[in-house]
């Protein structure tokens, strides 16, 4: 076949002809796929949800998300809480945080990171419990690195990324007690996490 | 005889990498492990041979004024096509790829293959160029990312060789790309003359 001429018709109908093609088969790819992305996300959020609870099985009451972009997903075991840093040495760092009934951390995992491999990136295990910067079990809403005067050791060369990560915490537990407040006065649910932020 | 000479060429002798240093971007971006050195490869390769052969098929048809928008739409739909698949069935490589995956949309090696070989040969040969090339970004890319996984964290493929505390960070980060790469070509170029 000889080859086509360059003239206007031809070029918007080929042009055309391709990218129709092009959408369909994009169209097709995203109906079939959608479904198991879906699944895989919420696959990954109920297992981070169980990881920082420290539960098996838990049941997942509809998440709530506050105007900061916190998400609070309340279980029959304790709270996880999805907060968002934008200042992390590499950008954005989200965390999710769960909390006990005491409204204690109970556990977290690092969602979405872009910190230094090797460095920052460590935030993951570093303040687990056992390491060497361990904050679980410690009261949220007014962690900070040993640097500011805190308690908290800051992973070594990384306190930008520590002091990100610990305002994520915090974040997460301020959401909390902002909701609990809130829910506290209508339905009288017992709780205990009635630490004012105000004392800090 | 003719397809395993376009297929070798890919692999050694015009490697994008280590000879025509193309695609540089994800190179260095990808390579901070062979996995993912591995995986970015694998990924490219996928999306050259098929934009090759669909290139190859229509070539006739795409007047030549604006080939390189046709080029750019069809090359643009497999790589979104494979991130959704990505996605989908591999979360764990979307995970450590994440933005480079849409990126191989720009990378020159696929274009630049679509623009120097399929346009102008068969859709078998084309194929062959396509795997060639592939293969040889693909081992380039996994090599690169050994040397720097083993010099930054002691491991290859997650497996350990020594201590991690004997590893040198640099490596893992962005210089340690530019360093590797230009001891690789380096050795390449020996060899090559040898």
């Amino acid at each position: 076949m000889k080859k086509l001429e360059s003239t206007l018709p031809n070029m918007v109908i080929v042009l055309t002809l391709i990218a129709v093609v092009a959408g369909l088969a994009l169209g097709y790819v995203n109906s079939v796929t959608a479904g198991p992305i879906q699944e895989i996300k919420a696959q990954q959020l109920a297992d981070g949800i169980k990881a920082v609870l420290a539960a098996d099985e838990l049941n997942v009451e509809e998440p709530e998300t506050l105007d900061d972009g916190s998400v609070i997903y309340r279980t029959d075991k304790g709270v996880a809480v999805q907060a968002t840093d934008p200042n992390g040495f590499g950008g954005k760092l989200t965390v999710l945080v769960g909390f006990n009934s005491e409204g204690l951390i109970q556990g977290y995992q690092v969602l979405e990171t872009a910190e230094t491999p090797g460095l920052g990136a460590k935030a993951g295990e570093w303040f687990q419990k056992g390491q060497k910067g361990d904050i679980i079990g410690k009261q949220a809403g007014n962690l900070t690195v040993k640097k500011d005067g805190g308690e908290v050791d800051a992973i070594t060369a990384s306190t930008i990324t520590s002091r990100a990560f610990l305002r994520c915490v915090n974040a997460a537990y301020a959401a909390l007690a902002s909701q609990e407040d809130a829910q506290t006065g209508a339905t009288q649910r017992p709780h205990s996490l009635t630490s004012p932020e105000g004392e800090e | 005889m003719k397809n395993l000479k376009v297929f070798l060429n890919g692999l050694i002798k015009e490697n994008p990498t280590f000879v025509l240093l193309l695609g540089m971007c994800p190179t260095l971006g990808t390579t901070s492990s062979a996995f993912n050195g591995m995986s970015m490869g694998l990924a490219t390769m996928a999306v050259l041979v098929f934009s090759n052969l669909i290139i190859a098929l229509i070539k006739n048809l795409i007047p030549d004024m604006v080939r390189i928008p046709c080029y750019i739409v069809v090359i643009a739909s497999l790589v979104t096509i494979l991130q959704m698949l990505i996605k989908a069935y591999a979360p764990a490589v979307d995970a450590s790829l994440g933005l480079f995956i849409p990126l191989i949309v720009v990378n020159c090696i696929i274009l630049g293959r679509a623009e120097a070989f399929a346009a102008k040969n068969g859709v078998v040969p084309s194929i062959f160029d396509g795997l060639g090339i592939g293969l040889g970004f693909t081992w380039a890319l996994t090599l690169l990312g050994a040397c720097r996984e083993l010099l930054g964290t002691g491991k290859v493929f997650g497996l350990t060789c020594f201590p991690e505390q004997y590893g040198a960070l640099l490596f893992v980060l962005a210089p340690g790309a530019f360093i590797v790469l230009g001891y690789l070509i380096a050795v390449f170029n020996k060899l090559k003359k040898a």
